[in-house]
């Protein structure tokens, strides 16, 4: 398996791979990944040109760990091939596929990538997939989708176009993206793989973004899109284990592998019943908070 | 002679200037010297007018002839009229070899390329230039020697008598017949006349330009009739517009609002950040951002500012309006809530000499305790550069930044690391403004750099969560993704220099010379 699969990606911070000034230096900002944009924040006359600075971004910029994905144009599109082409030979990380509806597009996908992978000398296997759910038929299959391809990720979900195709929009609340959430969330749970929420566009709106953000990393999204740096540090906060959430995981991982030594099943830790169901829950915060490049500790 | 930036000052500069090199900040304390005085000439007879019909006649009154010095403030920025509408004047009257001594020149200014071509003007001393007089400066076309120097620097200059004025134009908002002179009312409203206080007091003869007369008296006068010889009343001083704008709206550019974020934590974090603390930020996009979040912290803390100098804008006056400094000490206003604040109690007036002049007992800048400030190149000396553009044309002001500098117990710099294609931290700065000496922080969208010689600054952020990193650090950052810029190409030719705030010379500018591809 690809060892980036399950990297941390909090956040993927939408970027324009047209305009340079974007595309220089984003990490400065720390997200866990940037999304290239060659799909909807580029001009149809223009899809070229980004391509033209896709390439050399992604061969000339050193963007400092941060993981390159690139959204390519619809596979309903004239461009997708050749975005995918560009994209692998500049030598991102992975692909989006924006309005996946079925596994058959991830697996065209997949079979265009391992195609320009020889093409360009890039080991085969190195550019991943992620899928973009944006209707109603797309959410329906999530779990088709999930499955579909060694190379895929993960699954996120676009909030704008799926409200339009639910004949609805965008309120805030979150109740119209409720259904699709859920049943995103549980088949890319049910398939191993990661799931990840939509933008929140309205920039000036930082307490309904928290909120937003505080809901999702409840609901066990992995991260969200992003569309503006400032919402980086609220994901990075919400999804960072605190210090007491990793004293307590510490707590159980070290207890259940010692008590498990000794052939105890259930005991308490800090007045709390634990027994082995909350050993991966508590490995994974270890993780996350090593991830996150907050853990102190020597597990 | 090398100086104590390091910069080498030709000795035919020293020379011919009569200045020595700079020695460092403090290398002047405790120097005694006596006021220069200004030619006074009374109004006794209580029949006599002071107002004359235009400026032509009016210079006629004040014995304009060649090689004079001409004093100007900046007030009006790049809407000033006053500097043009008199010097074409004074071209017209066949006058020459003029130097013109003003608080600043923009690109408001174009218009006297002309006089600096034939002639009419052969000097210019400014706080900085930029447009076509920076272009013909740096191209050699001006006769004598540019000289930039600080705000402080120019009220040193003028007090010393190292600079005699021998008539100052006051472009005042409103006046009336007898010279009381104020920054506010009228229509080229613009807050305060700070910058020329020094020219009312030491000018030989006193011109105020008004586009709004008003009766006698014109009180509080912010410079009195007893230093104002004649009154001239014109359509326009100035263009409103470029005056006093509207407030900047907050930027939204997250690469400064990252940087000001940064500023703020390590405002709040360094030792003077409590109650009665003292603070002064200029006007970029970042300074601004950084006021607007240090007012947060300072709510959320209960922490009080005891005062805020400046150069003032909105945020700043903001604190004021809701209560969290006791006072705001003005010498400029660069927005319209900051001019309509100045009527305000606790909105105080000041001189550019109790603002920033060394050569006095004591300014205002001695008591800071931060500076925000911004500069175009900062060195791994952590010398700054405001006022020269990294294509070695004169671009920039200096302004208050060498003063509050070496005056602050704090002094931060914020500056993007990266500058278009110029890197904005570099091995050596095109050339000296400010000293090293002065800097304690340099703060850019990459990381932070705190200047070694403060080690205590260093001592009190080890457990803050900011990205502090070395200057030369950033540097190679800087480095790495532009490139090591080659130098700029310079002729042997001195077009100018860099006055120390204390009138010693902390570098020079040098004629332009094409750029030339090297071989390689």
């Amino acid at each position: 398996m690809n060892p980036n699969k399950k990297r941390l990606r909090r956040t993927m911070m939408f970027l324009n791979a047209q305009k340079p000034g974007l595309v220089k230096d984003p990490y400065i900002y720390n997200p866990d990944s940037i999304m290239l944009d060659l799909e909807d924040a580029v001009a149809e006359n223009q899809k070229d040109v980004a391509r033209f600075s896709l390439f050399h971004a992604l061969k000339e910029i050193d963007y400092r760990g941060c993981e390159r994905v690139v959204r390519i144009n619809g596979l309903d599109t004239a461009y997708w091939k050749e975005d995918i082409r560009c994209a692998v030979a500049g030598g991102c990380d992975a692909i989006r596929i924006p309005k996946t509806e079925s596994p058959e597009e991830v697996r065209a996908v997949e079979a265009e990538i391992a195609i320009a992978e020889k093409d360009f000398n890039i080991p085969v296997g190195r550019t991943l997939i992620m899928a973009a759910i944006e209707s109603a038929r797309g959410v329906m299959k999530a779990l088709d989708v999930c499955e579909s391809s060694e190379r895929l990720f993960g699954i996120a979900l676009s909030g704008g176009d799926y409200t339009k195709d639910l004949q609805t929009r965008i309120t805030g609340t979150g109740v119209e993206l409720m259904g699709a959430r859920q049943n995103m969330i549980i088949a890319a749970r049910a398939a191993k793989v990661q799931c990840f929420d939509t933008v929140f566009t309205d920039l000036d709106n930082m307490e309904g973004f928290r909120k937003e953000v505080e809901t999702i990393h409840l609901m066990g999204f992995d991260g969200k899109s992003i569309v503006n740096p400032r919402q980086i540090p609220v994901v990075h906060d919400i999804f960072t284990p605190t210090q007491k959430d990793i004293i307590f995981a510490e707590k159980v991982v070290k207890e259940i592998e010692e008590k498990r030594e000794k052939g105890i099943g259930v005991f308490t830790v800090d007045g709390k019943m634990i027994d082995i169901a909350f050993y991966d829950g508590a490995k994974r915060t270890i993780e996350l908070a090593k991830a996150s490049g907050v853990y102190k500790g020597e597990l | 002679m090398i100086n104590a930036v390091g910069r080498d000052i030709p000795d035919e500069i020293l020379k011919q200037t009569g200045k020595q090199p700079f020695m460092g900040n403090h290398h002047f304390d405790g120097y005694e010297y006596k006021k220069d005085g200004p030619v006074t000439k009374c109004v006794i007879n209580n029949t006599d007018s002071k107002m004359v019909d235009n400026i032509r006649e009016v210079l006629v009154k004040c014995g304009i002839k060649d090689g004079m010095t001409l004093g100007f403030h900046h007030h009006f920025r790049e809407g000033d009229y006053i500097v043009n509408m008199v010097m074409e004047q004074v071209h017209n009257l066949g006058i020459k070899d003029i130097t013109i001594c003003a608080s600043s020149l923009g690109k408001a200014h174009d218009p006297l390329l002309e006089y600096i071509e034939d002639g009419t003007i052969v000097g210019i001393q400014s706080s900085g230039v930029r447009g076509k007089i920076g272009q013909a400066i740096s191209d050699g076309k001006l006769k004598g020697l540019a000289i930039m120097r600080s705000h402080g620097g120019r009220v040193r200059a003028i007090e010393s008598g190292e600079v005699r004025i021998d008539i100052a134009f006051i472009g005042a908002p409103t006046s009336d017949d007898y010279g009381n002179l104020r920054g506010i009312g009228g229509k080229s409203n613009c807050g305060v006349l700070s910058y020329s206080m020094v020219d009312a007091d030491y000018a030989d003869k006193v011109v105020a330009i008004t586009d709004c007369l008003v009766s006698f008296p014109n009180f509080p006068a912010h410079i009195s009739m007893t230093k104002v010889d004649y009154v001239v009343v014109v359509d326009e001083i100035g263009n409103p517009d470029k005056i006093a704008t509207g407030a900047a709206k907050p930027t939204s550019d997250m690469r400064k609002l990252m940087m000001a974020d940064y500023c703020t934590e390590f405002v709040v974090n360094a030792p003077y950040f409590k109650d009665g603390f003292s603070y002064q930020t200029g006007v970029g996009g970042a300074s601004i951002a950084s006021t607007v979040s240090l007012a947060k912290v300072m709510k959320e803390r209960n922490v009080r500012m005891r005062f805020g100098v400046g150069g003032l804008t909105k945020p700043m006056c903001d604190l004021l309006e809701n209560g969290q400094v006791d006072a705001l000490l003005d010498t400029q206003d660069f927005d319209l809530s900051a001019v309509e604040s100045v009527i305000k109690t606790k909105h105080f007036r000041i001189s550019a000499g109790e603002y920033a002049d060394p050569f006095n007992k004591g300014a205002v800048v001695n008591k800071l305790d931060y500076v925000i400030l911004a500069a175009l190149e900062v060195d791994v000396n952590f010398n700054c550069n405001v006022v020269v553009g990294s294509d070695g044309v004169v671009t920039g002001a200096q302004g208050g930044h060498p003063d509050t500098a070496a005056g602050a117990k704090c002094t931060i710099v914020i500056s993007p690391l990266i500058q278009g294609r110029i890197p904005a931290i570099c091995t050596n700065v095109t050339t000296v403004t400010t000293p090293g000496e002065s800097i304690d922080v340099v703060i850019t969208d990459y990381g932070i750099a705190i200047n070694p010689k403060r080690q205590d600054l260093i001592e009190c952020m080890k457990e803050v969560d900011l990205p502090f990193k070395t200057i030369e650090e950033l540097r190679d950052i800087a480095y790495s993704i532009v490139g090591e810029p080659e130098r700029v190409q310079f002729d042997d030719k001195v077009v100018g220099i860099i006055e120390g705030r204390d009138g010693t010379i902390m570098d020079v500018v040098r004629k332009i010379k094409k750029f030339e591809f090297s071989e390689a």
